[in-house]
């Protein structure tokens, strides 16, 4: 699955996104920079080869790349804290990478930065299960953990799509989400604590295994920072019992209307399904052609819900989920048998990324989150914008959650055609914002969303969040170019702009 | 002491923006209920009180949207009314402390529990209030107002100030606004009692049950004679949601180990609802206004060794929630420290933290009210604070005496 996204755009070079200038005082001590990396991180812990740096020159977002200056990959806490320590000393930049499946291009590298890739920090440290809690390396991925305490009946919730690849650590950058965190939240509903290394080399723990760490709560403010605020080592997550059962329902409807009007009963039935997906025609026959779920021929959209729990729960709620979407006009309802039947509905969903790759030369995967209320609205508007930039869109989304993700269908090897692409992407996302939503619900905002931070916050609001930066990484080391369309100087920031001597506020009340 | 009243946001920025003009210390109240908590707001001078209670109300609710916004001076039982009526609640179960410090029930606000970040039995399973806070809008130490976060469950936007900001206690910013997610009342909630266990059996079949699959969402250990007139210790279960659902989790709780043979009583609805509204207001140790009272929160397995940790140097009574991972401790008011010694030491060896709730206010005085932090931590924190309030004029030196 995750294959056909990397091999979308091999041989695609340009980078037309502005990133910050690369330093020619920085480029030109490359050499003697790597032989100080070498020293912390002996043997192969250094990649300094062009060619070996290919591997790294771009994330999950393909159509971005850049070789980095070196890679470097430290193989515990300490390593970590001097190479921090030895970039803020020398100037560097700092790229931290985990899997590199980073949609938004957060993990993209610099040309005059390092990437600090935490491969090495593969290892399960403890589970705990009195505490319901386990400790891994931040370079473990996602799957490894719920497959680890799968034979005690346990798993780790946040479940993305990319979960065979992607790792814990990435996870908590981006506050992942995956189909389940309707019901179970995302990465940072479900973890603990963290250990972190901050620029300047210092390594604080945040959280533990207790509930409501003491003091700020800093493990939430790092959780979903895109790297930009320190370097994760080591997590502590949550895991759960297993449901009992979960069974699914695949429903079919004439409209999207109807379908999203579906949706929103459910939720307004007070029933929190374990998932609730959605599927346009377009989508939903990519995924019928791709792995034959047997999905419903005529629908114009397609539900799955999911509910999970004891089996008298569950067979109630199948109940009253298929009473619901039969008021709301499903011209078909089946409901899964056996596990068997259940992983099928699900598998044509899973695949709908690849599906729709086998449809289109290249797609563009959006994520802008919108209430539940406007889905309608918001797809006949889509589909709007589709015929005016002639290009076909394939919506695949988390409707329990308003999350939407549209696939954007183009052919890099059109001229024109990707810069068209971009922009309906972003008149996209902007229609989110104006409905009440947000530009990104999970994959965050890296350097694909970043000039579009305008559209969601003002100035001040903008500011308040890069005095946190600052907070983290007053010389902006840190992954520069990620999530902030304006670099400001921290001392700029800093600044206030106070009046003496004003009248204090004459007209209020005052005892 | 001079009270500023406020009506509106624009009232908080202009009124922050003259006192840090002026470097004049604010004191922000809400119900005023948890001054007593952390702290005494101090500045060079006695801090002036920006009473934030006027600017209350819900400014948005959209039931099938399971969202709600409401102004920080909007008292929480008006707020779980509004919701009532549709069917839905607060999923974080937030405790009203105000009778701890001698304060009426009932007057404290939504603000001071985002503040706070005060969270009641149900943070076992759903989250506490940081989880459930969507959005704010706020006005930070500069004077300026800014918002965060959003209305939608799924968003990744930026930094998540709503974290760093639920739960500061009023140190970092102004809230003006908060929009919560709500979730749908289940219809139907029982409670199981194991009575007569000690405190290792009894956090030993939560931990259990809270391993299984009946989805307890809220667990305590109450050791005899802390509740009065209660001469055996009650270990409680809560179940919730539909009606059959329940049915078969208890059914499935009472049959298997380790439950399996001992004495059970059940207790429905209207029981069990008192039942976790006395633990989460913490009504055993809110009549004795001497006693030194701590909040501890420590890995639930490890609560009974730290209060026997505790309990062999002195004569301390206690009650656990989440668990095991929340223990309420009472110490007798003649300790010179409060305690804090011993009960930091405790802590700090089985991992955790420990605040002072309620002490005497010599004790108070000297000794941190929150756990202290490591240096590399505490830097770092006042870096935070420095970012949003840059002249320190914000409930100075109520989280630490140096921030
Ligand atoms: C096919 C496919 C499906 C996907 N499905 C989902 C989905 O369902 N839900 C979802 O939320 N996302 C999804 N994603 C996006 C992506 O997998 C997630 O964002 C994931 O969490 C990234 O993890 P990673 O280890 O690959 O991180 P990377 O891509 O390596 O890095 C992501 C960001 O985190 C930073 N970072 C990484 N590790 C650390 C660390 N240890 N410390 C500090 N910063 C760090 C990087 O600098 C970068 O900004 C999908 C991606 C693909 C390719």
């Amino acid at each position: 699955m995750l294959s056909r996204v990397f091999r979308l755009a091999e041989n695609r070079y340009s980078i037309r996104m502005q990133m910050p200038k690369p330093e020619p005082e920085i480029l030109a001590q490359r050499e003697s920079f790597i032989r100080i990396l070498r020293k912390i991180v002996p043997g192969e812990g250094v990649i300094s080869s062009q060619e070996e740096l290919r591997a790294y020159e771009c994330d999950g977002l393909t159509a971005y790349r850049q070789r980095p200056l070196a890679v470097v990959l430290p193989a515990d806490t300490n390593q970590v804290s001097e190479v921090l320590r030895a970039c803020s000393e020398c100037g560097v930049k700092i790229v931290p990478r985990g899997a590199g499946t980073s949609l938004s291009g957060g993990a993209l590298p610099l040309e005059d930065g390092i990437v600090l890739a935490l491969g090495k920090f593969n290892r399960i440290l403890e589970i705990d299960y009195d505490n319901r809690i386990a400790v891994v390396q931040s370079g473990v991925t996602n799957l490894r953990i719920s497959d680890t305490i799968a034979p005690q009946g346990f798993y780790y919730a946040p479940d993305p799509s990319s979960q065979i690849a992607c790792t814990i650590g990435g996870n908590v950058a981006e506050n992942s989400g995956g189909v389940h965190c309707l019901k179970y939240g995302l990465t940072t509903n479900n973890i603990l604590g963290l250990e972190m290394v901050l620029m300047n080399g210092n390594i604080v723990r945040l959280g533990g295994r207790h509930l409501d760490a003491e003091g700020y709560d800093i493990m939430g403010l790092v959780t979903g920072s895109e790297g930009l605020l320190g370097v994760i080592t080591e997590v502590t997550v949550r895991i759960l019992p297993r449901p009992e059962t979960a069974r699914a329902l695949l429903l079919g409807f004439p409209s999207n209307e109807s379908a999203g009007n579906c949706v929103a009963r459910i939720i307004g039935a007070g029933i929190t399904p374990a998932g609730l997906e959605m599927m346009d025609k377009p989508a939903a026959d990519a995924a019928e052609a791709f792995c034959h779920p047997g999905y419903p021929d005529n629908a114009q959209a397609v539900l799955i819900v999911e509910l999970d729990g004891v089996k008298a729960e569950v067979d109630h709620l199948i109940g009253e989920v298929e009473d619901i979407a039969v008021e709301a006009g499903a011209t078909s309802v089946r409901t899964s048998g056996n596990e068997e039947e259940r992983l099928r509905f699900w598998a044509g969903r899973k695949a709908a990324f690849p599906a729709v790759g086998r449809i289109s030369p290249d797609y563009f995967c959006m994520d802008g989150t919108i209430p539940r209320g406007r889905l309608a609205e918001v797809l006949a508007r889509i589909a709007t914008m589709s015929n005016q930039f002639g290009l076909r869109v394939a919506n695949v989304f988390h409707a329990g959650d308003g999350n939407l993700h549209p696939l954007i269908l183009y052919d890099a090897n059109v001229p024109g055609e990707l810069e068209n692409a971009e922009k309906f992407g972003a008149e996209v996302l902007k229609l989110c914002v104006e409905v009440g939503g947000v530009l990104t619900g999970e994959h965050g905002v890296g350097v694909e969303k970043r000039d579009l931070m305008g559209v969601m916050f003002d100035e001040d609001d903008l500011k308040h969040q890069q005095r946190v930066k600052c907070a983290f990484d007053p010389a902006g080391r840190l992954n520069p170019g990620k999530v902030f369309p304006v670099l400001h100087r921290c001392a700029e920031l800093g600044r206030m702009h106070v009046h003496r001597g004003q009248v204090p506020f004459p007209h209020l009340p005052h005892f | 002491m001079d009270t500023i009243n406020v009506n509106s946001a624009e009232d908080v920025a202009e009124v922050i923006r003259w006192a840090a003009a002026d470097e004049e210390a604010l004191e922000l109240v809400g119900g005023g209920t948890k001054r007593g908590l952390g702290h005494i707001a101090t500045g060079d001078g006695a801090p002036h009180q920006l009473n934030l209670s006027a600017l209350s109300g819900i400014a948005l609710y959209e039931p099938e949207e399971l969202v709600v916004s409401a102004r920080p001076g909007t008292t929480v039982i008006a707020l779980e009314q509004a919701l009532a009526t549709e069917g839905q609640r607060l999923a974080f179960e937030p405790p009203d402390w105000g009778p701890l410090y001698g304060q009426p029930i009932g007057a404290s606000t939504i603000g001071g529990i985002v503040g706070c970040n005060l969270s009641g039995p149900r943070r076992l399973i759903a989250g506490a209030v940081r989880d459930h806070v969507l959005g704010l809008s706020c006005v930070s130490g500069r004077g300026e107002e800014f918002k965060c976060g959003g209305r939608v469950v799924k968003n990744v936007t930026g930094y998540d100030l709503c974290k760093v900001l639920t739960g500061s206690y009023g140190t970092l910013a102004a809230i003006t606004e908060v929009t919560l997610r709500v979730v749908p009342a289940p219809a139907r909630t029982s409670t199981v009692m194991v009575s007569d266990l000690d405190d290792a059996q009894g956090i030993a079949v939560l931990a259990t049950a809270l391993s299984g699959k009946s989805e307890i969402s809220a667990a305590a250990h109450i050791p005899a004679d802390v509740e009065n007139g209660c001469e055996q210790s009650l270990t409680a279960m809560r179940l919730e949601g539909p009606g059959p659902s329940v049915e078969e989790r208890l059914n499935m709780l009472g049959t298997s180990h380790p439950l399996e043979g001992l004495k059970m009583t059940i207790l429905d609805d209207e029981e069990s609802g008192q039942f976790w509204r006395e633990t989460r207001n913490v009504v055993a140790f809110a009549n004795n206004q001497n006693c030194t009272l701590w909040r501890l929160s420590v890995p639930p397995s490890q609560g009974p060794a730290v209060t026997a940790r505790i309990s062999q140097k002195v004569n301390a009574r206690w009650f656990y929630d989440w668990g095991g991972g929340l223990i309420w401790l009472e110490v007798p008011e003649d300790l010179s420290d409060g305690g804090a010694v011993l009960i930091r030491d405790a802590v700090a060896e089985f991992g955790g933290h420990a605040t002072l709730v309620r002490g005497a206010e010599q004790i108070k005085a000297n000794f941190p009210i929150f756990q202290p932090q490591p240096s590399a931590l505490s830097n770092l924190s006042n870096h935070i604070k420095k970012a949003f309030d840059p002249n320190g004029i914000l409930n100075p030196n109520r989280m630490a005496r140096d921030g």
